[in-house]
């Protein structure tokens, strides 16, 4: 089931292959066709999913089973080597609460991705079959419980990333390529040093070999007392520890290594700029929940501080950083890292509120994220500008567009009723709880007020008023005596068209759904987040 | 001094000597193929067909066979002590053979040879004649033998690099390739005579155990261990012995600095490991060390630097062949790694990876030089959507060069770092150099895929750059093996761990 949900897109990718490159429309239904069997299947394992298992460790007697699930282990590579024992690898897939929520966004955004790409004219075989490597890639970083494994996945999406960003995306577009690349790799490779080294300080208990089992490495017992990441190196393990996290943290990312955002967002054509947020972002959190944490408890209580700190930096710079932009783009990608501060923050707290809040935040950034980035695409297909102070007065010609904007807004800005308010209120709950975060909290909530401030600012800019003597449209007289906007070369329909809708409105649905019933996605965390709580506490650490 | 030796002695020798050659089969056909190559192509002067490539193809496989045999044979020495046959030195055949037919069929699709050269005579002899020294050089065990087999590998080197005589710059290539050589050469003979000195013998397990047997003057071994290092290193191409390689790179027919590039690197690798392992093996003898320094420390100070230097110094070049030239001492210094820890596995299996991803990465740059005739980075704009195929490949063998997966160059690095941190924190520093290189690797191996996808070609679309189909196929094959040997490398993996065991070796290799 997960191997298929993983490979399903590279599969499609193999047949586009096979399709001449004229067969745009052919291309992009095979795209399509995988995109929706994703979600099909996405849709079965949340049906099959129990949410009573705990996930994050072992089950009795040390194996996956009995608290992952969907768990598919086969050995990969095994080998006797003549220099350091035997290596150990294995194909292992399985999903917990955690992942299961990743693993739907993920279908569910990879999905509306497609949609979104519909109107890239430029070489759409060569797309496609990037897309769906990084789609492939994504979903597997989700399932994978092999470190080894994640980490082929997590670098598998570098590439494809790349040429995505380069060739099809703006006119700045090889600088924030490379700089994505860089920046990324530069966490990576730091993530490889650390793996092989956890590699040669954990024992399998089943087995007795060393494994690269995440499973087996997130329980403390399992280590080799004096190893080099084993629990008497306390100094490497504080360096392996800040080195994952740094790793991760440019993925959120994280002030200071946010800079690769949004010049890649910028330069980003739409359905990418809708990836990375709404996925990609995520996986840098999701890393630092599945591996950085449980496999380094007693660092992580001793930096959870640290780590609040940093989130409320991405939260409130972020927040005033899109304060300042001019360019639409750039603004939701700043929002993007204020929002993901609130995932530190809430993962900072360090107690099931704050979790379930960070990880309930990582699912609905990653939609109303993703509505975000659409709604920039849209108006940018029509007017070929970003320019906030271009606009003016839309909400008179463009009532759908304002609309869904509208609400999209207020997701993000958290008003009650959206999805976005309870993540972020759950946060804070968790934040207030936990003395170490409590003031670092307080001071988080001005975040929430530069974040309406920006938000509600550009809104009132773009769509009320009136039509601006510079803006990129003209009015017309219509033939019914109203006034019609109008844009330069766009044959379309001004208003959102049947596709746009197509992508728009179902993740309107989830937002408003989730906003005012929570439980499908909070009922499928709590039993692992309390597990993953359990894991960290320091009680359970001294018991080791 | 010497007597004259007494007719039971003489029958002695003539039955060891009886008796190695058995042991020698591949070498002795081989040297057959080289004078057979001459042969043919004094019959066939004048007729310009691929009468002689296919020759040296059929012959050098055939050479695979003989090479199979000596599976079968017990690791030991020959001709007095002079040759040894191990795991280790077989690994070497495969490859320098493997590494021979490759350079032959790149030869074969290189249009630049149809406009540069008339006959193509010697040069199929010439790289059988290289593939004999390079194998030699992986099996010498005496410091007379190593010296002969690497000045056979020099010579039909120099010869290989100016082989576009009407080409300045190939000229220019063979003679610095010429100085440099003979001035390490000559350094290396004066670090044997050295070592003789000390130990009054050439027999690499010998002088190991007259060294554990009498000690020796720390400051004269190190000494002796640099000079020797100079010549190793002129051949691996390491900081600070690297100022031929850009050069000779650049100049030489491109098939022929893919074959510099990886086979004659990969002798002197196979010569300093058997070198430094036997003769004077590390940490294991009891030998008071003043100094405090020994050969792992020179290693380690060529690796670091052949590793910063190659990448940084690679970022500004404008010639992807000069690129690649930067790239192979970088590469250099990561093998140097597996070296440092002793890790013969590491260490072969990196130089298989190296093998996939050099020489697919220089085929696909002259099937891109046949078509544009340049190797000028800025003449690689929007090669991608014309040659699609091409361009994927060469992206792929670049991203196995930077050692992302799942490529083969990712579980090279792996191993090698694994080797590393296989000692706990020791060598993290090392490390940290590595992967902090290998991360700048990525900018200068990048600008090759990003003139070709991201950049408009500037020059007007008139040419056609369909590719023949056979190229195609090969390429092809080179791009799925670097793939599928990233993903399941098992094979690769024994392949290496059955090859590193060596004759004569006094510790545990790890």
């Amino acid at each position: 089931m997960l191997s298929l949900i993983v490979f399903l897109p590279i599969i499609a990718g193999l047949v586009i292959l096979a399709v001449p490159s004229s067969q745009k429309q052919i291309i992009r239904i095979v795209s399509l066709l995988a995109a929706l069997a994703q979600g099909v299947l996405a849709v079965l394992i949340w049906k099959g999913y129990n949410p009573a298992l705990p996930g994050i460790t072992a089950g009795p007697g040390g194996s996956p089973l009995g608290s992952f699930q969907f768990v598919e282990k086969v050995p990969w590579i095994s080998l006797h080597l003549g220099g350091f024992g035997s290596l150990n690898i294995e194909y292992f897939l399985g999903v917990d609460g955690i992942s299961v929520t990743m693993v739907i966004l993920t279908a569910l955004v990879s999905a509306i991705g497609v949609l979104s790409s519909w109107t890239i004219q430029k070489q759409v075989k060569g797309y496609f079959i990037l897309y769906n490597l990084l789609a492939s890639a994504m979903m597997g970083c989700f399932v994978a419980l092999d470190f080894f494994l994640f980490y082929v996945f997590w670098e598998i999406m570098l590439l494809p990333m790349y040429f995505l960003i380069g060739i099809w995306g703006g006119p700045n577009r090889e600088y924030a390529a490379i700089k994505f690349f860089l920046y990324t790799l530069f966490g990576s490779v730091f993530m490889l040093l650390v793996m092989i080294a956890l590699y040669f300080s954990v024992l399998d208990p089943v087995t007795g070999n060393h494994t690269f089992s995440l499973v087996a490495m997130a329980t403390q017992s399992n280590y080799i007392k004096d190893a080099i990441l084993g629990p008497d190196n306390v100094m490497w393990r504080y360096v392996a520890f800040i080195v994952l996290f740094i790793g991760f943290a440019i993925k959120v990312p994280m002030f200071p290594f946010h800079t690769w955002l949004p010049d890649a967002h910028v330069e980003a054509p739409t359905p990418i700029s809708v990836i990375l947020a709404g996925v990609l972002l995520k996986l840098g959190t999701y890393g630092m929940i599945r591996i950085n944490f449980p496999l380094f408890p007693e660092v992580f209580h001793a930096s959870m501080y640290v780590i609040g700190i940093f989130g409320a930096i991405n939260i409130i710079y972020g927040a005033l950083c899109a304060l300042a932009q001019q360019d639409l783009k750039k603004m939701v990608a700043y929002s993007s890292i204020s929002h993901m501060g609130y995932v530190l923050l809430g993962l900072s707290a360090g107690n099931s509120e704050g979790m379930v809040g960070a990880l309930y935040q990582m699912f609905n950034h990653g939609t109303i994220t993703a509505m975000l980035f659409l709604l920039v695409g849209v108006i940018y297909d029509r007017a070929h500008t970003r320019q906030i102070d271009k606009f003016g007065g839309l909400a008179s010609y463009m009532p759908v567009y304002a609309a869904v904007v509208t609400v999209a807004w207020f997701a993000s800005l958290g008003l009650p009723g959206l999805s976005g308010f309870i993540s972020e209120a759950l946060v804070f709950v968790g934040a207030f709880s936990s003395p170490t975060t409590r003031y670092i909290a307080m001071v988080s909530v001005l975040g929430i007020v530069f974040g309406a401030a920006y938000l509600l600012w550009s809104l009132q800019r773009m769509f009320l008023g009136t039509r601006k003597a510079d803006a990129a449209y003209d009015l017309q007289i219509g033939t019914d005596g109203h006034e019609h906007i109008h844009f330069h070369d766009w044959k379309g329909k001004i208003d959102l068209d049947g596709r746009e809708l197509a992508m728009l409105v179902p993740l309107l649905l989830i937002t408003l759904f989730l906003g005012i019933y929570p439980m499908p996605v909070l009922g499928m965390l709590t039993s692992s987040i309390n597990k993953l709580v359990q894991v960290l506490s320091p009680v359970v650490m001294s018991q080791m | 001094m010497f007597e004259l030796p007494s007719g039971a002695e003489i029958q002695g020798i003539i039955a060891t000597l009886k008796a190695s050659v058995g042991f020698f089969i591949p070498e002795i056909y081989l040297s057959v193929l080289f004078m057979l190559l001459i042969v043919i192509d004094l019959v066939a002067k004048g007729r310009k067909n691929n009468l002689l490539a296919i020759t040296t193809l059929v012959g050098l496989a055939g050479s695979t066979l003989f090479i199979f045999q000596q599976h079968s044979l017990p690791p030991g020495e020959l001709f007095f002590g002079m040759y040894v046959l191990d795991e280790f030195a077989l690994f070497f055949k495969y490859f320098f053979v493997l590494s021979g037919i490759i350079a032959v069929i790149v030869t074969m699709v290189d249009e630049q040879f149809d406009r540069e050269v008339k006959s193509m005579g010697e040069y199929y002899a010439l790289i059988v004649a290289m593939v004999i020294g390079m194998i030699m050089m992986a099996s010498s065990a005496d410091l007379l033998m190593i010296f002969l087999s690497m000045e056979l590998v020099s010579f039909t080197g120099y010869i290989l690099a100016g082989y576009f005589k009407r080409n300045a710059r190939s000229s220019e290539a063979a003679l610095k390739y010429l100085v440099y050589g003979a001035v390490s050469s000559g350094l290396m003979v004066y670090g044997f005579s050295l070592i003789y000195g000390i130990t009054a013998q050439t027999n690499l397990i010998k002088i190991s155990h007259e060294l554990a047997a009498h000690g020796s003057d720390s400051l004269v071994m190190i000494f002796a261990s640099l000079l020797v290092l100079a010549g190793f290193g002129y051949k691996i191409g390491a900081v600070p012995f690297h100022f031929w390689s850009p050069d000779v790179y650049e100049g030489s027919p491109t098939p022929i600095t893919a074959y510099l590039s990886v086979a004659s690197k990969a002798a002197g690798f196979a010569l300093l490991i058997r070198f430094f392992y036997i003769a004077i093996p590390h940490g294991g003898l009891a030998v008071e060390n003043k100094l405090g320094l020994d050969w792992v420390t020179l290693l380690i100070i060529l690796s670091v630097s052949s590793m910063i230097y190659g990448n940084v110094v690679a970022l500004w070049q404008k010639n992807v062949k000069r690129l690649l030239a930067y790239s192979s001492i970088a590469h250099a210094g990561y093998l140097l790694l597996g070296i440092i820890v002793m890790n013969n596995q590491a260490t072969l299996l990196y130089l298989l990876s190296y093998f996939l991803m050099n020489f697919g990465a220089f085929y696909v740059v002259i099937l891109i030089a046949n078509k544009t005739g340049s190797e000028n980075l800025e003449d690689y704009r929007g090669l991608g959507i014309k040659m699609p195929l091409a361009g994927a490949a060469l992206t792929v063998f670049l991203i196995s060069l930077v050692g992302l997966p799942p490529t083969v160059g990712f579980i090279g690095k792996l191993y090698i770092f694994s080797a590393l941190l296989s000692k706990g924190s020791l060598y993290i520093g090392i490390a940290l150099v590595g992967i902090m290189t290998s991360v700048i690797s990525l900018y200068y191996y990048m600008l090759i895929p990003l003139n070709m996808f991201l950049r408009e070609s500037k020059r007007p679309d008139d040419k056609s750059m369909t590719l023949a189909v056979a190229p195609q196929i090969f390429m092809t094959a080179l791009m799925i093996l670097t793939l599928v040997f990233g993903i399941f490398f098992a094979p690769l993996s024994d392949f290496a761990n059955y090859s590193s065991a060596m004759f004569g070796m006094t510790l545990p290799l790890h």
